[in-house]
């Protein structure tokens, strides 16, 4: 199998069978009444990873996180960190701190108080206390603040004090819920990066929860994706969207388009496939399921998917239709072309250039194309 | 040629908002004057009349005080009048110990009580804040169910239960907890009983209103940081609490300062407290002048502190809390 793109190549505990896990959910349940928020879950954490739980609100990550800090007990199935069984352990002794969605700064304190209030608690002697709340005050750049009280804050100086907050006793492993929820677009894409050089920084394992992909897909080394409290795949954001292990992830991340169909055939390197209109679509192998006629679907993401007024000499697979809707977009132009045989598909193309020759606009006929390993084979 | 330019330019814009802003402050007025009225007729003029009949003597007549300060002599009888006024009712008050033993038994009184119904009370208020929210609407209910019925009444009841021979009695007796009837009813235990019973409603909902707004989420991200439950209680939860806390003592220590029914019911005859003695002024001895200096006396023992303290309060809000 070809390499999907990874940013930091260097870290892949994930691939090392020897490496130890650091945090590890052992098949854990977690019912609410007759709810069941988590079910029947595994998964595993190393040591220094940035993990993402991607899913719609009610997926049960919140919950999963909520576990982790102690708030919630798990119904069934233990969960450990670095070697210990977590079942018990009253949230105030758990190594691990959290940053809460609403911040939940103390409104009685001032900004200093609130980062100091865990290395209080931790009887930290008073010099060291100060020194620590510096350290911190300088690292979410909000010296000039420490005299503050959090409603004379913005919502982004707010942010970075939870986060100062929570990072001051160095924990084991920091949870972050939703934490740029409340920001607006532009200083959330500033927070992402920020957030990630804050953890090389402080070589923190951090654990995220999030319903943003792009926020996910930006900051994370794996992420999770959940559904009903359930994981449906944790693989790195390259991976997740290259290689969507289900339906459910393709669709969840990114835009996708699906052709339904059978496997017609299948050679040492490509499998055919039969649409449900006949159309042939060759691919190459690498999907898990493609025994002979089974009940397949075919995945390819709109930017593998060229589209040209005429059907190009060399493509393997291209089939014909109209081009039903075009949006310029500036840095991209996105087609839905309905197939002849009625299907919609959608199409991004990059404006590498600022003038086209041959542009294509409604109601033209098009031809789309891609190659062989453009796409996955997905189960039905 | 530009001065009137600018002149032009800028009569019609200033000429709209100032009639719209004199009709604004016009209907503003007239809003915040309803309540100013009520205030003027229902505690202004009647403390005047107090504090006029607490500067004059008393009298065998009909009102029981020379009549002072009236026009039926005229306007000059108006201004002789004010030649008779004394404060000889106030110098009498400080002359006869009784006065002041009362006051300060009556402020003790209710500093203890205040502080039973915040102990008993808070508990109430956190179990009902914390309780689910289909629940809370219930739980209100039955803290505000007591005041559908008489408060008298309900004072009465008390008796039944207290006295040697009564409910609570029985039932210790029966379980053989104690063996002699204790004596609760006319003594100060059975006032702070009846204080803390009658006025929990009043610390239990601003205790409760200011509980129910706070953010859960401060009490877990409290633990998350090391702290144990308890120590999270009084370091967040409580202070947190305080507006309603304060708000809480001042509505239950005011009217129980002055609460009369509750020690006269339930207090006896041995008990001192200063709402009593101001009936018996009133009452029994038909000095009008001397329980009007006694009432006007309370006001300002009452008032004064309260004042001072909402100033500072307003000081502390203006400087950021």
């Amino acid at each position: 199998m070809k390499s999907l793109g990874s940013i930091r190549r260097d870290f892949a505990p994930w691939n090392d069978p020897n490496a130890k896990p650091y945090i590890q959910f052992d098949n854990v349940t977690k019912k609410f009444g007759d709810f069941t928020a988590v079910n029947n879950l595994s998964l595993t954490i190393f040591e220094r990873e940035f993990f993402a739980l991607l899913g719609a609100s009610g997926c049960g990550k919140s919950t999963l996180l909520r576990m982790l800090a102690g708030f919630e007990e798990p119904t069934a199935g233990r969960i450990l960190l670095d070697g210990q069984d977590l079942r018990g352990i009253p949230p105030y002794r758990r190594p691990v701190n959290m940053m809460f969605q609403s911040y939940a700064l103390f409104p009685h304190m001032t900004v200093e108080n609130n980062i100091a209030f865990g290395l209080k608690q931790e009887g930290m002697p008073k010099p060291d206390i100060e020194k620590r709340v510096a350290e911190m005050l300088k690292l979410v750049k909000l010296e000039q603040f420490a005299k503050r009280k959090p409603h004379q804050l913005s919502g982004g100086q707010r942010q970075r004090v939870a986060l100062a907050r929570s990072v001051a006793k160095r924990p084991k492993v920091l949870l972050l819920d939703e934490p740029l929820g409340a920001l607006d677009k532009k200083l959330r894409e500033e927070t992402q990066f920020e957030l990630m050089d804050l953890q090389q920084e402080l070589g923190l394992t951090f654990v995220v929860v999030t319903h943003d992909q792009e926020e996910a897909m930006t900051m994370a080394d794996r992420i999770a994706i959940m559904d009903k409290g359930e994981v449906m795949q944790v693989a790195t954001p390259a991976e997740v969207y290259e290689a969507p292990a289900s339906r459910f992830v393709a669709h969840f991340v990114g835009n996708v388009n699906m052709f339904e169909g059978k496997v017609a055939e299948r050679s040492a390197n490509t499998t055919r496939i039969t649409g449900a209109s006949g159309a042939q679509i060759v691919v190459e192998n690498g999907g898990a399921v493609a025994a002979p006629n089974a009940d397949i679907v075919f995945a390819i993401r709109p930017e593998k998917i060229k589209v040209s007024s005429k059907k190009p000499a060399d493509a393997v697979n291209a089939m014909e239709g109209e081009v039903y809707d075009v949006a310029y977009l500036g840095d991209m132009t996105v087609y839905h072309i309905r197939l002849d045989d009625g299907q919609i598909v959608r199409a991004s193309a990059l404006n590498a250039a600022r003038v086209t020759e041959d542009p294509l606009t409604w109601n033209d006929r098009a031809w789309v194309s891609f190659r062989p390993d453009a796409g996955v084979v997905l189960a039905r | 040629m530009s001065n009137i330019a600018v002149a032009d330019a800028a009569a019609p814009s200033t000429a709209k908002p100032f009639l719209t802003r004199l009709g604004a402050g016009f209907v503003n007025r007239l809003v915040i004057i309803v309540p100013y009225l009520w205030l003027l007729f229902f505690f202004l003029i009647p403390f005047v009349i107090v504090f006029k009949i607490s500067l004059s003597q008393t009298a065998i007549a009909m009102p029981p005080y020379t009549p002072v300060l009236d026009f039926s002599d005229g306007v000059s009888g108006f201004f002789a009048g004010f030649r008779d006024l004394n404060f000889d009712n106030y110098v009498w008050l400080t002359q006869d110990a009784l006065y002041f033993k009362a006051y300060v038994t009556s402020v003790i009184i209710a500093a203890i009580s205040t502080v039973l119904t915040l102990i008993v009370g808070y508990p109430i208020a956190y179990g009902m804040s914390r309780a689910p929210a289909t629940i809370r609407p219930t739980l209100l209910m039955l803290v505000i169910l007591p005041f559908w019925t008489s408060f008298l009444i309900r004072v009465y009841a008390w008796i039944g239960i207290l006295k040697p021979e009564g409910l609570l009695n029985q039932l210790l007796l029966s379980l053989h907890i104690i063996n002699q009837p204790l004596v609760i009813l006319n003594t100060y235990t059975a006032i702070f009983i009846g204080i803390v019973y009658s006025y929990l409603p009043f610390m239990v909902l601003p205790l409760y209103s200011s509980l129910e707004k706070m953010d859960y989420s401060l009490i877990e991200a409290a633990k998350d940081l090391g702290c144990p439950p308890t120590a999270a209680f009084w370091k967040i939860t409580f202070p947190l609490s305080l507006p309603g806390v304060i708000a809480g003592c001042l509505l239950v220590f005011i009217p129980a300062v002055g609460e009369f029914v509750i020690p006269d019911l339930l207090g006896g005859s041995q008990t001192l407290m200063i709402g009593k003695t101001l009936w018996n002024e009133f009452f029994a001895n038909r000095d009008w002048p001397v329980s009007s200096a006694v009432a006007v006396i309370l006001l300002l023992l009452l008032t004064v502190p309260i004042m001072l303290f909402q100033q500072a309060q307003a000081r502390a809000q203006e400087q950021g809390k």
